[in-house]
C-alpha cells in the first residue's frame, strides 16, 4: 500500500498547490494594501492633521488638518447609524418573533435583499433627488438621511441573520411560560442576541463611515466642522479623494495620511466589534 | 385593566408589600400595539425599494421624451453640451471592468473557499475569517489609493509593455495607453474588493453538502479532489454560480475605487489596457454640473436608473437561486 | 488464529480526551468480528482507525500501529486511498451519491480505473448489485437516481458500491440501525453470505445482533479492551466481570 504516483495523486497535489497559491494571493493582498497605506500615510500623519481644520491654502500645501473631515464623518455615520437602528432592530425582531416565515415576511426580506444590492452611488442619486424635491441643500442632514438609507438593509440583514440563528427552544420555553411575543422579543431575543446585534450595528457604521459615493452629492464638503444639521459636512473618504487629486505632492501625502486615519478607524471598529461581541457573550446561554 | 394585587412578601422594612403586576389583558394590549407599530415599520423597506426605482425613473423621463430609449442606450457619442447623450461607452465600460474583475476573482476565490471547506483545519479557518472581514471592511477610497499607488504603475510600466510585446497580436491585449489607468487596473482592484464576498458565499454553499456524502466517497478510496469534483461541486455548482453573479452585481456598483484607476475617458473599450468610464464614475464625476446643462440631470439620473435596473435583474435572479439552495435565508 | 488486522498499543485522542487506551487486538481473517459495548466506549473510534477515517475529524491524534496483513497503515509513505480501497466501510446511514444507481456502483471503479471497457463496467455493476441482493429490484431502472430507492435499498446500494472496489475487509458502523426490521434482516443475511470471502468487522449496540452475527467478539468499555475471543466462548462463559454485566443487560 505504499505510495505510487497514480494520476489521481498528481492531480491532487497540483490542485493543492493552486489552492495554497490562491490563499496566499488573498492574504497577501490584504497585507499589501495595509502596507501601502501605512508606508505612505504614516510619514505624513502629524498631530496637526488630526487636531486642526484646514486653514487657508491647506489644499495648496499650507497649514491645517483634517479635523473637519474626521468630525464630519463621525457625525454623518453616527447620525445615519442611529436612524437606521431605529428601523432595523424592530424590523429584525418583528421578522423573527411575529411573522417569521409568513408570506409578508418573505416579501419584506426580498425587499431588504433588493435594497442591500443597491450600490451607494444610486442611494446618493436618490438622496439627491429627495433633497431637490424638499428644497434642501447639501448638508449634514442630507448626508445622514442618505447614509441611513444605505445602512438600513445592511444592518437589518446582519441582525436578521443573527436572530434567525437563535435556538428555537429558548423562544418556545418563554412562550410556554405564557410570554407575549413582544415580551419574548424584548426580554429574550435582544438579550440572547445582543453580541450579534451590536456587531451588526458596528458593521453598518463601518460601512457608512467609509462610503464616499452616497455623501458625494448629499453632504457637500466644507473646511469647517458642521455646526448645525443644515451645514454642509466634510467626510474622510472625500477628503482623501480631493487631496489625492491635487497636483501637489505634499497634499497627496496628506491624502495618504487621511486614508490611514480612515483605515485605522474602520479596522478598529471591525476588530473591536469582535472583541465586544466576545465580552457580551458572557451573559448569553451557549 | 384592574391590577391583580398579590399580597404577601414583606419588604426590607418588614412591612407588607404589594406586588403590582400588569394584568394579562394589558400585556396583550401592549403586544398587539407593538405588533401594529412593528408591522408599519416593515412596510418601510418595501416602500423604499419601490420608491427609489420610481423616483429615478421619473427623473429619467424628461430625456426619454426627447430621445428614444434605444438611441440613448446604443449611442456612442457623449457631448451633453450639444445635446448628444450616448450611454453605450459607459454601459460597455461598466461591463468590461466588471467582467475583468469577476474573471480575475473567481478562480482564486473558489479555490480558497474549497481549501477552507475541504482541506483546512479549524485553526486555519479561524485565521481566515477575521482576515476576510478586514478585507471587506476596507473602504472603497482606500482601495482606490492602493490602486493608484500600486496597481496603476504596475499595469502601466510592467504589464502593458509585456503584453504588447508578447500578445500584442490579439486586439484584446494591445496597449495604446501610455498610463496604467485602464480597465485592467480597475479589474484588479475590483477583484480584491469582491473577493471576501465570493469566498464567503461559496463557503456557505459548500457547507450545505453533508459530511456523510463526502465520507461515502472517501470510503471507497477517492482522493479529496476526486470527491470535490464528482460530488461536492456537482451538487453546489448552481449555488456557486449564483454567488459569483451576486458578487458581480456588487462590482457593477462600485464607484470610488474604480473611478480612481480606470481613466474616465468616454470611449468604447477594445482592449483591457484601454481606459473606460463606467456608469457610477460618470454619475460621480459630473453631478456638480448636473443642473447647468439642459437634460444633463435627466441623463445622469437616467444613468443611475439604468445601473439600478441592471443590478436589480442580476441581483434578484441570483438571490432566488441562492435562497433555494441555502434554505429560505442565506448569508 | 490467522489475523488479518493487528492492533498494537493503539491510543487515540480527541483533543485532550483519550478515546482509546492501549488497545492490543487481532482480527481474524474471513470471519465476522463484532465490537460491542455501551455508548461512548470507543467502538466506533476503534473501527475508524482501521480505514484511517479517524483522521478526518479535526484535532484527533493516533499513537500506535494498525497492521493490515503485516503492514502498518499509519506508516509515512502509505497511500491512504489504497488503504481505504482495501478496507471498506458501510456507514450507519446510507448516503447514496447524487447520481444514478449504476453510477453509484461504478464510482469506485472509475476512481481507481479498475476496468477498461464499457461492458466490463456493466458486468461488474451487475455482479455487485447481485451480491448485495439488489439487482432484481433495480435491473430495469439502473439509470434512475439512487435517491429514489427506499432506505433499505439504499443501504444495499452502498454495500454494492463498497464491494465494487474489491476490498479485503468490510467494516460496518452499526449498518442496520437506521433501517426497518426487514431491511436489517436483509443486510445481516448479506453479511453472513459475504464472510466466506471478506473479513468483516461490525460495530453494534444491540446485543442480539451481536449474537446473531458474530464469530469473534470484542467487548469494550470506556476506551479499553475488556475481553475478546470466539463468540461461543465469550457469550457463554465471559471471563471478566464487566463483560458479564453487559451480557446480562445491566447497562
Amino acid at each position: 500500500m505504499n505510495k505510487h504516483w497514480h494520476r489521481r495523486h498528481i492531480v491532487e497535489a497540483f490542485v493543492k498547490v493552486l489552492m495554497l497559491l490562491s490563499f496566499a494571493i488573498v492574504a497577501g493582498s490584504l497585507g499589501y494594501i495595509l502596507w501601502i497605506v501605512l508606508a505612505r500615510g504614516l510619514p505624513a500623519l502629524t498631530w496637526d492633521m488630526l487636531t486642526q481644520t484646514p486653514k487657508g491654502g491647506f489644499y495648496l500645501g499650507k497649514e491645517g488638518g483634517i479635523l473637519n473631515a474626521i468630525i464630519g464623518s463621525l457625525y454623518l455615520a453616527g447620525g445615519g447609524t442611529l436612524i437606521a437602528l431605529i428601523f432595523s432592530l424592530p424590523i429584525a425582531l418583528y421578522l423573527e418573533t411575529y411573522i417569521g416565515d409568513s408570506k409578508w415576511g418573505h416579501y419584506v426580506r426580498l425587499a431588504l435583499d433588493v435594497l442591500w444590492g443597491i450600490p451607494s452611488i444610486v442611494y446618493g442619486a436618490f438622496g439627491f433627488t429627495l433633497m431637490l424635491a424638499l428644497g434642501m441643500r447639501a448638508s449634514l442632514l442630507g448626508g445622514i438621511i442618505t447614509l441611513a438609507l444605505l445602512e438600513l438593509p445592511i444592518m437589518t440583514r446582519a441582525m436578521d441573520e443573527v436572530i434567525r440563528r437563535m435556538p428555537p427552544d429558548l423562544e418556545q420555553a418563554a412562550q410556554a411560560l405564557g410570554s407575549t411575543r413582544l415580551e419574548v422579543a424584548v426580554r429574550i431575543v435582544i438579550r440572547q442576541m445582543l453580541p450579534g446585534i451590536v456587531t451588526a450595528i458596528l458593521l453598518a457604521f463601518g460601512r457608512g463611515i467609509g462610503d464616499a459615493a452616497s455623501v458625494l452629492f448629499t453632504a457637500g464638503f466644507t473646511d469647517r466642522i458642521p455646526g448645525s444639521l443644515m451645514d454642509p459636512a466634510a467626510s474622510l473618504p472625500l477628503a482623501v479623494f480631493f487631496q489625492l487629486g491635487m497636483p501637489y505632492p505634499e497634499v497627496q501625502a496628506r491624502a495618504y495620511a487621511s486614508a490611514l486615519v480612515l483605515t485605522i478607524i474602520v479596522l478598529t471598529i471591525s476588530l473591536g466589534s469582535r472583541w465586544i461581541a466576545g465580552r457580551l457573550s458572557k451573559f448569553i446561554l451557549k | 385593566m384592574s391590577e391583580q394585587v398579590i399580597p404577601v412578601l414583606p419588604n426590607a422594612n418588614n412591612e407588607e408589600g404589594r406586588i403590582n403586576r400588569p394584568s394579562l389583558a394589558s400585556r396583550r394590549r401592549q403586544d398587539r400595539a407593538a405588533g401594529r407599530a412593528f408591522f408599519i415599520l416593515t412596510v418601510v423597506p418595501v416602500v423604499l425599494a419601490v420608491l427609489i426605482t420610481i423616483a429615478l425613473a421619473l427623473r429619467f423621463m424628461p430625456i426619454l421624451k426627447e430621445y428614444p430609449l434605444w438611441e440613448l442606450i446604443s449611442g456612442t457619442v457623449w457631448k451633453p453640451g450639444k445635446g448628444q447623450f450616448g450611454f453605450w461607452p459607459f454601459i460597455a465600460g461598466t461591463f468590461w471592468v466588471t467582467i475583468v474583475g469577476v474573471v480575475l476573482a473567481v478562480p482564486p476565490c473558489i479555490l480558497t473557499a474549497l481549501y477552507l471547506s475541504e482541506y483546512a483545519r479549524a485553526s486555519t479557518r479561524a485565521i481566515m475569517k477575521p482576515l476576510l472581514d478586514l478585507l471587506a471592511a476596507i473602504p472603497s477610497v482606500v482601495y482606490g489609493v492602493w490602486g493608484v499607488v500600486a496597481i496603476v504603475p504596475f499595469v502601466g510600466d510592467t504589464l502593458a509593455p509585456a503584453c504588447e510585446k508578447y500578445l500584442g497580436f490579439i486586439p484584446f491585449f494591445t496597449s495604446k495607453n501610455p498610463t496604467g489607468y485602464s480597465i485592467l487596473a480597475g479589474g484588479i482592484v475590483l477583484a480584491v474588493m469582491i473577493a471576501p464576498f465570493i469566498i464567503a458565499v461559496t463557503y456557505e454553499v459548500l457547507a450545505t453538502v453533508s459530511q456523510g456524502l463526502r465520507e461515502a466517497s472517501l470510503a471507497v478510496g477517492a482522493t479529496r479532489w476526486q470527491t470535490i469534483r464528482s460530488i461536492v461541486l456537482r451538487q453546489t455548482l448552481p449555488g456557486i454560480i449564483a454567488g459569483v453573479v451576486l458578487g458581480a452585481t456588487r462590482a457593477l456598483g462600485e464607484t470610488m475605487a474604480v473611478m480612481m484607476v480606470v481613466g474616465n475617458v468616454p470611449q468604447v473599450p477594445k482592449s483591457i489596457f484601454d481606459t473606460a468610464y463606467p456608469l457610477p464614475a460618470l454619475i460621480a464625476n459630473n453631478y456638480g454640473e448636473m443642473m447647468s446643462i439642459p437634460l444633463y440631470d435627466a441623463a445622469l439620473l437616467g444613468a443611475a436608473f439604468i445601473l439600478l435596473v441592471i443590478i436589480l435583474v442580476f441581483n434578484i435572479s441570483s438571490t432566488l437561486v441562492l435562497q433555494r439552495m441555502l434554505g429560505k435565508r442565506w448569508v | 488464529m490467522d489475523p488479518h488486522i493487528q492492533v498494537k498499543n493503539l491510543n487515540a485522542y480527541y483533543g485532550s480526551a483519550q478515546a482509546l487506551k492501549d488497545i492490543n487486538i487481532e482480527i481474524p481473517r474471513k470471519q465476522i468480528t463484532v465490537i460491542m459495548g455501551p455508548s461512548g466506549c470507543g467502538k466506533t473510534t476503534l473501527l475508524k482507525t482501521f480505514n484511517r477515517f479517524l483522521e478526518l475529524t479535526d484535532g484527533t491524534r493516533i499513537e500506535g500501529e494498525v497492521l493490515v496483513d503485516g503492514q502498518n497503515i499509519y506508516e509515512r509513505d502509505v497511500d491512504v486511498t489504497e488503504v481505504r480501497k482495501r478496507v471498506g466501510l458501510l456507514a450507519q446511514r446510507p448516503f447514496p451519491l447524487p447520481m444514478s444507481i449504476y453510477e453509484n456502483v461504478a464510482y469506485g471503479l472509475h476512481i481507481h480505473r479498475m476496468k477498461k471497457e464499457r461492458k466490463e463496467y456493466r458486468a461488474a455493476v451487475r455482479h455487485y448489485l447481485e451480491v448485495a441482493g439488489l439487482y432484481e429490484e433495480v435491473k430495469h431502472r439502473l439509470m434512475s437516481p439512487a435517491t429514489s430507492l427506499s432506505i433499505g435499498q439504499q443501504q444495499r446500494l452502498c454495500l454494492a458500491r463498497g464491494l465494487a472496489v474489491e476490498p479485503e475487509v468490510i467494516l460496518g458502523d452499526e449498518p442496520t440501525s437506521a433501517l426497518d426490521p426487514i431491511s436489517s434482516q436483509n443486510i445481516e443475511a448479506r453479511l453472513l453470505e459475504l464472510k466466506r470471502d471478506y473479513t468483516t468487522v461490525i460495530v453494534t449496540h444491540t446485543l442480539r445482533q451481536a449474537k446473531r452475527l458474530a464469530d469473534y467478539v470484542i467487548y469494550m468499555y470506556m476506551g479499553e479492551l475488556i475481553e475478546s475471543g470466539p463468540a461461543k466462548e465469550v457469550f457463554s462463559n465471559p471471563k471478566h466481570e464487566r463483560t458479564k454485566q453487559y451480557l446480562e443487560g445491566l447497562f
